[in-house]
């Protein structure tokens, strides 16, 4: 609500016309609905009317999966130490870095913890896209091995939830690196004969799709994400012919035989403790 | 595009290599004057060649980083056939991916480097426009990637080691390549890379692009050729994202740091393979021999290796990429912090798994029950 201490009337002047709290409505950015914003957190941040998923933050997306207070994070105390020293006209990767960590969401691409979903423990690795895209650096690269290590040495169910640009560029080969290092990991997790459950949601691209976010044992993907290697733009750059519609939207997955399932994400949390039960330990 | 090549003699030049154009100029009409009226002009010409060494020398001792990716992709680079032509004895192509078709931009087949013999797995650019077009300009499709794992699980089965050569500017961006699963292609070979059960070595000869590169860049040793490049992304699609401008290329494969000479620094590869001088174009028999010599020494060292201790050694190479860290300046838990306990529910160490629970019962010293375990699987 607007601040009421700040606005003096002095009593003769036209009154103040009450100020509209700014974000209280938001437009659909599928269906170009107005909608209230309140409606929409209750509604898990899909659109009421067109059943659009909206794009949302790591932290919000643990509250949504987790049951209430038990995530637990891990491996926080870590940064990128910037190892190619990278600077893009005159805007440090450093400095970039500390601006996403103003943000709310989280404070690197991914958080990862042991958490319950529908009571069942697993080890939760969210990706958070609204830090600099969600891509995967040496941080992500690192917290994403150290949960594989933990869940690997407490027989825990693996479920990472996907979002992010792909590799990050500032951090040159190093992030490349992440994407064997991170499969890597998971050949380990494979072997210990762990469950891994891959959520993917919109967007899934790169490297994080050309590694670990295409080595579930069991993939699920939001409806309508936009999953593939190469981003669209980049697709219609190279060869020139118009992209079909639906190109590399969850459906088209499905159709081609690269995901289990689409789960609306009000089912997501049923889905999962429905499919550990069946193969968790 | 910076700059385009100038043609002389048949031969290629880059655009900082002008004054060695003007060189060879000159020692060419030399040369046809000596022919045409009988003169002799060798000492002249000698004094040029000497001139020219030197100017090459200077050229290439202090190349930024992207004349050095004008190098790699000089058009008379030598490719994957001229490897296999060189270096490799009864080379026996194997095509096919047994699922959906062959990939002529990744070829695979058993050969013998030196007296060892290996499966090679290469990439493949082609040489002229029609070989060009078939191989997609060197961005493999996701079968060729599957045929990569195909072979690579044959030569796990016969226990021969496996060799990659790695020239391209990236995995393709096409309708088909999404279709049939591009991602998940890449995926599953670093996967299964990682814990191949025979010794790999990678070497980039020319382009390094990207997660292409990758597909069949995970293994024990990873070298590169002096002058190729590896990066996450190519120079041209870091400016287009990060500038907004293609055409600041050379300013992005500065950032990048994409030369063999930064790589090594930052220890993400093991061995720089040096060229000839003037890069590998101007005497490609040195450089191809220099490559072989490398991969006979370095599988002598791999073969001494026990495969468990080789896996091992593997994993923590490729566990250790990026974990130097520094301290987060301003850390933000508030978002992720739990806000209460609900007493009931089990906390996480009573689902522990069972050995964890034992040991944590029994009060086994770790080292003991970490002794134990290895001995166990190897009974299974």
């Amino acid at each position: 609500m607007a601040d009421k201490s700040k606005s003096k009337w002095d009593g003769y002047s036209l009154k103040p016309r009450r100020r509209m709290p700014d974000g209280l409505w938001m437009g659909c950015p599928s269906c170009q609905h107005m909608l209230h914003k309140k409606t929409v957190e209750k509604n898990l941040y899909v659109c009421p009317e067109c059943e659009g998923h909206f794009r949302i933050n790591g932290a919000t997306r643990i509250a949504q999966l987790a049951d209430e207070g038990s995530f637990e994070p891990m491996c926080q105390d870590i940064a990128s130490n910037d190892p190619l020293k990278f600077e893009c006209s005159g805007k440090k990767y450093k400095n970039r870095l500390k601006e996403g960590r103003k943000k709310d969401g989280g404070d690197e691409a991914i958080l990862v913890g042991k958490a319950f979903i529908r009571g069942r423990g697993v080890m939760l690795s969210v990706m958070n896209f609204d830090f600099l895209g969600g891509s995967m650096g040496m941080v992500v690269g690192e917290r994403f091995c150290v949960a594989v290590d933990k869940a690997i040495e407490e027989s825990l169910p693996l479920v990472v939830v996907s979002s992010s640009g792909g590799a990050r560029m500032h951090e040159g080969v190093v992030s490349l690196g992440q994407m064997a290092k991170t499969s890597a990991a998971l050949a380990k997790y494979d072997e210990a004969g762990g469950l891994f459950i891959s959520v993917l949601t919109d967007p899934t691209t790169g490297g994080v799709t050309a590694s670990f976010a295409m080595l579930g044992d069991i993939i699920i993907a939001e409806p309508e994400a936009l999953i593939g290697f190469a981003g669209p733009r980049t697709i219609y750059q190279t060869i020139k012919v118009e992209l079909p519609e639906g190109f590399q939207r969850s459906e088209f997955l499905l159709e081609h035989g690269f995901i289990d399932m689409i789960v609306h994400r009000k089912d997501l949390r049923s889905e999962i403790g429905r499919l550990i039960d069946y193969c968790g330990k | 595009m910076v700059g385009s090549e100038i043609k002389l003699n048949g031969d290629q030049y880059l655009p900082f290599e002008d004054k060695i154009a003007e060189f060879d100029r000159r020692i060419a009409e030399l040369q046809a004057k000596a022919s045409n009226d009988g003169s002799d002009c060798s000492t002249e010409i000698r004094r040029l060649q000497r001139v020219q060494t030197s100017e090459l020398k200077k050229i290439y001792s202090s190349l930024s980083a992207w004349q050095t990716v004008q190098v790699s992709r000089h058009p008379q680079r030598p490719l994957l056939g001229d490897y296999l032509n060189l270096m490799v004895k009864d080379f026996r192509q194997l095509h096919g991916d047994r699922t959906f078709g062959d990939d002529p931009s990744i070829v695979t087949g058993f050969g013998q480097i030196g007296r060892e013999r290996v499966l090679i797995i290469g990439q493949n650019k082609g040489r002229d426009t029609k070989e060009k077009i078939a191989c997609n300009f060197g961005c493999p499709n996701p079968e060729g990637y599957r045929k990569a794992l195909a072979k690579m699980k044959l030569a796990e089965k016969y226990n021969l080691p496996v060799v990659t050569l790695i020239d391209t500017p990236g995995a393709y961006p096409g309708i088909g390549a999404e279709e049939r699963g591009q991602a998940q292609a890449i995926a599953v070979n670093l996967m299964e890379m990682s814990r191949l059960k025979v010794p790999i070595i990678c070497i980039v000869i020319g382009e390094g692009g990207s997660g292409g590169a990758l597909g069949i860049g995970v293994g024990d040793r990873l070298a590169m050729l002096e002058y190729a490049y590896y990066s996450v992304i190519s120079p041209e699609g870091c400016a287009a994202i990060l500038w907004h401008d293609g055409a600041q290329a050379n300013v992005a494969a500065e950032a990048l740091k994409l030369t063999s000479k930064e790589l090594l620094k930052l220890s993400l590869i093991d061995d720089v393979i040096p060229e000839s001088l003037g890069g590998a174009h101007r005497n490609i028999h040195d450089t191809i021999y220099n490559v072989e010599r490398y991969i006979v020494k370095t599988l002598r060292d791999l073969k001494r290796t026990k495969i468990e201790n080789l896996l091992e050694n593997r994993y923590r190479k490729l566990r250790a990429i990026g974990t130097t860290f520094e301290k987060p300046t301003r850390r933000k838990t508030e978002a992720v912090k739990p806000t209460k306990k609900q007493p009931e529910r089990p906390t996480i160490p009573d689902r522990l798994s069972i050995e964890a629970q034992l040991r944590q019962t029994a009060q086994i010293p770790v080292e003991e029950a970490e002794a134990k375990e290895p001995q166990t699987a190897a009974k299974e």
